[in-house]
Parts: C-alpha cells; sequence; structure tokens
C-alpha cells in the first residue's frame, strides 16, 4: 500500500474535523477526496503530508508508519490550492528549490528542472517570477516543484480550484496524461463531483468528517452506500413519499416498495431515468415542460405534473428534437429506475427497476 | 490582476467634475498652508541649522567637530546604535513572526505593547529605568555591592534606546508578514526544509524591504534620542554623552563659539535625518511593491 489510514481523527478544540477515517491507496493509484467544502478532507490531506497531526489514529506511507516522521522526512510532494509559489524565487529556483535542500549536485538539479519543465511544458519560463505567470503556469510550476525529488507520493489540495472553467478542464485531462506518465500515487483535494468522476480511478468520498464510501467512479454513482452520496454524486430527483402498504405514493405517483413498513420515505431517481413520450398514451403519468435549460450539449427539462409535482429531467439535444419537444408541450412520463432512500446513513436498498404496462383496452388490436 | 484593471486610470480622476470638488480658491489655500507648515516649521529650521553651523567659516565647522568630547560623543551614539539596533531588529523579527504566523492567546496584548514606547514620553521612560537600577532605586544596593554602574553609564543609556526604539522594526515587519500568510513556509517544509532554511530562503527574502525599512527609521531614532538618554546618562563630557546631549550642553554653555559649535554637531544630525529620508523614500516604494506582489498572489489564487 502506498498510502493507509487507520481511523484517523482529528479534532481542532472543540470541532471535530475528522472522525474515524480509514482507507488505502494503492500504488499508482489516482484517487479524488471527494466532499463538500468544509467537510474535512483537506484536513485528512494535510494529516497524510504531516502539515497536521491526528489526534488518534495512524498513517501509513510506503507500509511505514510516519505518524511521528516530520513533514520533511515524508517524501512527500504537497501542491497548495494557492500554490503557495517563493515569490521571491524564479520559476527555475521554485523547481530547484527541494533539490537544494536535499544537497544534490548543481548538474544533477540542472538536469532534473530542465527535464521537468519539459515534462510540464514551461520551457522558456526559467527566469519568470510567479507574478508574471498565468494561473495555469502557477500551477504547473507548483506541481514541478512538488514532483523534483522524486516524491513517493503525489499530493493535491483543490488543484483545479484557482483557475478558470476553460483551462480547468485542460488541466484536467493534462493531470490523467501527467499521471499516467509518470505513474507516481496521486491524492487530490476536490468538492466538484465531476472532476473527481472525470479525473480518479477512484473516489473517497468524505462528509461532515466521516468517510461515507470508497470505490470507482462507476462503483459510487451506480451503487450509492447512502443516501448522502446517492445525492451527492451525480444529480437526483428526490421526492418525499407516504409508504401505505407497500406502496410509496407522493402526488400522482405510485413507487412500489420492498419494505412492508408504513410512514414517510424518500424516493430517489437520476433524471436519465426519467422516460418521456409525446404520445400521451405511451406512459402512466402526465406532465407538461415548464422550462429546458440549455447545458450546452445536455439539456434539463423541469417536468411539472398535474398535482404541481416537479421533476428534472436530462437529455441529449438529438432526442429533444427528435421527440419533438418544447416548452409549455404536455408529455407522458414514467420512471425507469428508483430507489427508496434510507436514513441519511444507512444503507441503501437497491435500485428497482420498474417498466409500466398500460392496461389493455378496448380498441386494442383495432 | 483584477487589481490592475479596476483600478481608475489617473487622467480620469484628474479630469472629473464632482459635484463636491472645491473650488480653486479653496484648493489653493489649503495647499499654501501645507507648504507653509511644512516651510516655517521644518525646512527652515533645518537651512538654520547649517547656516549657523557655517556661521565661523568651514575651518571652524571641522575644529569643533575634532573636539575629543565632541568625538568621545559621536563614538558613544555609533556604539548604542550599533548594539540598540541589531538587538531591536532581532526582537522585531521575532515578534512580527510570532504574530502573523501563529496563533496565540495575548496576541493584541503584544502588538499594543510593542507600541507602548511610542505612547509613553521617553523621559518617563527614562525614569522607569532610573527607579529600577538608580542608587536609589529597587536593585540600587544589589547592583553597588556588586559594582554594577547601569545608571550614568553605557548599559542604562543602552536600556533607554533599546525601549524608544523597539516598535520601529516590529511595525513595519507585521502587516508585511501577514499579508505574506504561512502558505510559502509551509511549501518549503513539504519540500524537505528546515526551520532555518525555511526562514533563511523564505520568509527573510520575502520581508526583505520592509525589514530595511524598519532597520533605517530605528537606526535614526537611536542615533537621535533625547529624552529617555538624558535621563539615565547624567550627561558626562567625554563620557556618557551622545550627540543629541552634545548639543545641547554646547548649545546652554555661555560662549557664541560653543554656541556654532553645537550647531556644526546637530548639522551631523541633520545630516542623517536627510539621508534617512531619501533611503526611507527608496525601500517605501520597495516594500510597497513587495506589498502588491503579497497582495497581488494572494488574489489571484483565492
Amino acid at each position: 500500500m502506498s498510502i493507509e489510514l487507520r481511523n484517523v481523527a482529528k479534532q481542532f478544540g472543540a470541532v471535530i474535523a475528522v472522525r474515524g477515517v480509514s482507507f488505502s491507496i494503492g500504488h499508482g493509484e489516482l484517487v479524488a477526496l471527494l466532499g463538500p467544502s468544509g467537510g474535512g478532507k483537506t484536513t485528512v490531506l494535510r494529516m497524510i503530508a504531516g502539515l497536521e497531526m491526528p489526534s488518534s489514529g495512524d498513517i501509513f506511507i510506503q507500509n511505514q508508519r510516519v505518524n511521528d516522521v516530520s513533514v520533511r522526512h515524508r517524501n512527500i510532494g504537497f501542491v497548495f490550492q494557492s500554490y503557495a509559489l517563493f515569490k521571491t524565487m524564479t520559476v527555475f529556483k521554485n523547481i530547484a528549490f527541494g533539490l537544494k535542500i536535499k544537497k544534490w549536485a548543481k548538474s544533477d538539479i540542472d538536469f532534473r528542472v530542465a527535464e521537468l519543465m519539459n515534462l510540464l511544458e514551461l520551457n522558456g519560463l526559467e527566469k519568470r517570477y510567479p507574478h508574471q505567470l498565468s494561473g495555469g503556469q502557477r500551477q504547473r510550476v507548483a506541481i514541478a516543484r512538488a514532483l523534483a525529488s522524486k516524491p513517493s507520493v503525489l499530493l493535491l489540495d483543490e488543484p483545479f480550484g484557482a483557475v478558470d472553467a476553460k483551462i480547468r478542464q485542460e488541466l484536467r485531462e493534462w493531470l490523467v496524461r501527467l499521471h499516467h506518465d509518470l505513474n507516481v500515487t496521486t491524492l487530490f483535494v476536490t468538492h466538484d463531483q465531476e472532476e473527481a468522476m472525470e479525473v480518479a480511478d477512484r473516489i473517497v468520498i468524505i462528509a461532515k468528517g466521516t468517510l461515507e464510501q470508497i470505490g470507482t467512479p462507476r462503483e459510487v454513482y451506480e451503487q450509492p452506500s447512502n443516501e448522502y452520496v446517492a445525492r451527492f454524486i451525480g444529480v437526483m430527483n428526490v421526492l418525499e413519499a407516504n409508504v401505505t402498504s407497500g406502496i410509496a405514493r407522493v402526488g400522482e405517483m405510485e413507487f412500489p416498495t420492498s419494505s412492508a413498513l408504513d410512514g414517510p420515505a424518500r424516493i430517489g431517481f437520476r433524471p436519465y431515468d426519467v422516460q418521456v413520450s409525446t404520445d400521451l398514451a405511451c406512459y402512466r403519468y402526465r406532465a407538461v415542460i415548464k422550462h429546458t435549460f440549455f447545458l450546452g450539449i445536455m439539456l434539463r427539462l423541469e417536468l411539472e405534473m398535474n398535482s404541481g409535482l416537479v421533476i428534472r429531467t436530462r437529455m441529449t439535444k438529438e432526442e429533444y428534437s427528435q421527440l419533438g419537444l418544447d416548452d409549455g408541450k404536455e408529455v407522458s412520463l414514467q420512471i425507469r429506475k428508483y430507489r427508496v432512500l434510507a436514513s441519511q446513513s444507512g444503507p441503501l436498498s437497491s435500485e428497482v427497476a420498474y417498466t409500466y404496462q398500460m392496461p389493455p383496452t378496448i380498441a386494442e388490436g383495432i | 490582476m483584477a487589481g490592475l484593471t479596476t483600478r481608475p486610470l489617473r487622467g480620469d480622476t484628474a479630469k472629473s467634475q464632482r459635484g463636491s470638488e472645491e473650488t480653486p480658491f479653496i484648493k489653493w489655500l489649503l495647499i499654501c498652508i501645507a507648504l507653509g507648515f511644512v516651510g516655517v516649521f521644518l525646512v527652515l529650521p533645518l537651512i538654520n541649522v547649517f547656516y549657523q553651523a557655517f556661521h565661523n567659516g568651514i575651518g571652524f565647522y571641522f575644529e569643533s567637530l575634532r573636539e575629543p568630547d565632541t568625538l568621545s560623543a559621536i563614538q558613544l551614539t555609533l556604539v548604542i546604535t550599533l548594539i540598540a539596533v541589531p538587538m531591536n531588529a532581532f526582537f522585531g523579527m521575532a515578534a512580527a513572526w510570532a504574530v502573523a504566523k501563529f496563533e496565540f492567546r495575548g496576541k493584541a496584548l503584544l502588538i499594543t505593547l510593542i507600541d507602548l514606547p511610542f505612547a509613553v514620553s521617553p523621559v518617563v521612560a527614562g525614569l522607569v529605568f532610573v527607579v529600577w537600577f538608580g542608587r536609589q532605586g529597587f536593585l540600587g544596593n544589589w547592583l553597588d555591592a556588586h559594582d554594577i554602574h547601569i545608571i550614568f553609564a553605557l548599559p542604562g543609556m543602552l536600556l533607554a534606546t533599546t525601549f524608544v526604539t523597539v516598535p520601529f522594526v516590529a511595525r513595519e515587519l507585521i502587516p508585511l508578514m501577514q499579508a505574506n500568510g504561512t502558505d510559502q513556509e509551509q511549501a518549503a517544509l513539504t519540500l524537505g526544509a528546515n526551520g532555518w532554511q525555511t526562514f533563511w530562503y523564505v520568509t527573510l527574502p520575502s520581508s526583505k524591504w520592509g525589514l530595511i525599512y524598519g532597520i533605517i527609521l530605528c537606526n535614526a531614532r537611536a542615533m537621535g534620542e533625547f529624552g529617555a538618554v538624558s535621563v539615565v546618562s547624567g550627561a558626562i563630557a567625554g563620557q556618557t554623552e551622545t550627540i543629541p546631549l552634545r548639543v545641547d550642553k554646547l548649545f546652554h554653555s555661555a560662549t557664541s563659539a560653543a554656541g556654532v559649535a553645537s550647531f556644526a554637531v546637530a548639522s551631523l544630525l541633520a545630516l542623517l535625518a536627510l539621508l534617512t529620508l531619501v533611503i526611507k523614500s527608496y525601500l517605501e516604494w520597495r516594500t510597497e511593491r513587495a506589498y502588491a506582489l503579497a497582495q497581488r498572489s494572494e488574489s489571484n489564487s483565492a
């Protein structure tokens, strides 16, 4: 294991930032620490780096317990959210700093820095100062500096937080490529689930200081371990329903449940699992398209049902025009798959696939 | 970068015809008052110092500077400054570091206490040391018994000078270090630097200009301090007289030659003041740039 946490907790005064978190990261993995702001994920990262001391629990790097090893001897590369470049030093000196401290020979330093400048496409910027660089360049200098002395793990705190949307996309692809080339174990913190899904091999979801789930992007999306993860990863319609004799009802909608317990329950389903047709007889429920939002390649539709219930769905532009949809148009719909969401932290029951068959009508077959 | 684009162009503000703008008469009246005040209270006396100093000719000017008691005063002032300024540079850096990089209880109190010497009259500061170390003071008997001389001797003058000049370096460094934050230091740690390397390669260079600026001001005040030093020194000619004390003594002696000599010695202090002003303006420009850099990198990364 490259990084391992065993029951690690951190308390700042009366505030508990991290509660008994355990997970491990294999050699060469690219892992995202995902969670809402203030959820403790940066604290976890800083504890791995040694910038914070855990209140309890053990941290291992390369199978060696590092609780009592200081930051400077942990052999980690850390990229700060603010990049924290040395303002009084040029790009070259920034990257060479760690090597100079570790007393590398000058020729080795020159070679290594040139290699990194090349890898990170920073050629020609050697003599620039940080304030003369663009946001993306600064971030690459920060990564080059962190990688210079060949750390065993690379830790990045919100690496894409400080740059604008367009550069962010480039940097994501670029981080994946860099990781592929170097194969250094990489752990990065993000609050953006889309970013985590796109970049990481595996995602560690942390909220309110607690580990919610670990898994591949597909696993956390398709098999969320609890309602929190289900709602945090991707988008989800959540309806407050009432269960009576095995059927959860909300407005005119009915969801058969396996639970025999009566009472309130939440029903969740992804926007993609809403099937829409202009043939009003095609599906069971009726709704009016209240508003269409343009999201680029995808469209988001707000459907209002007769009872006033609002459901959100997504579809591609092609699908939209093929179906001949438009604002104000009446459609029929059904929910293809849904979940009964249990309490916030409890385990989730598996998804229910559901297809409504139209009852045979007298006119059928004519 | 945002700061650059949002800053209004200078030409615009100069040409603006806002309703709140004063009439030309008021504008010129205010400018004349300000210039007149500076002229009468600062420039004229300064010119007068040099005029009086050279009243008996250049020969007499250098003659009066070469007098043994005056030379000894210059020497003593340099010795005191050479000890007091590095001490306060060190203390100022330690205090600024503590205030800017750590959170601790009593931080506000520490900042207030650093400013105390600006609020207390130097004479009172001097008297405090006399009350402690003087012959009739709390420690007077013990010091006497061990033959340690503080009051009316170099140690007392050093204490007084150091006390009076405490705030200069710390006050310059605290805001600059706070603007710089602790990110760069943490980055240095993750790159394997120890505390000393972090300080030497990262903290010191980024607060260099603030530090030099503080030292220059501290130096000027240390050389020119009169009140506190006069209380503890006893002004024994050739032994415990600094330049300001020497000026005072010459000025108050009966002969007119001594009066001219006092201005000759005073002109040294005036020259020091002018030199300080020049260096200060240059450093102000440099520190402003350091601030701008600190803030620019802040705002870009926020």
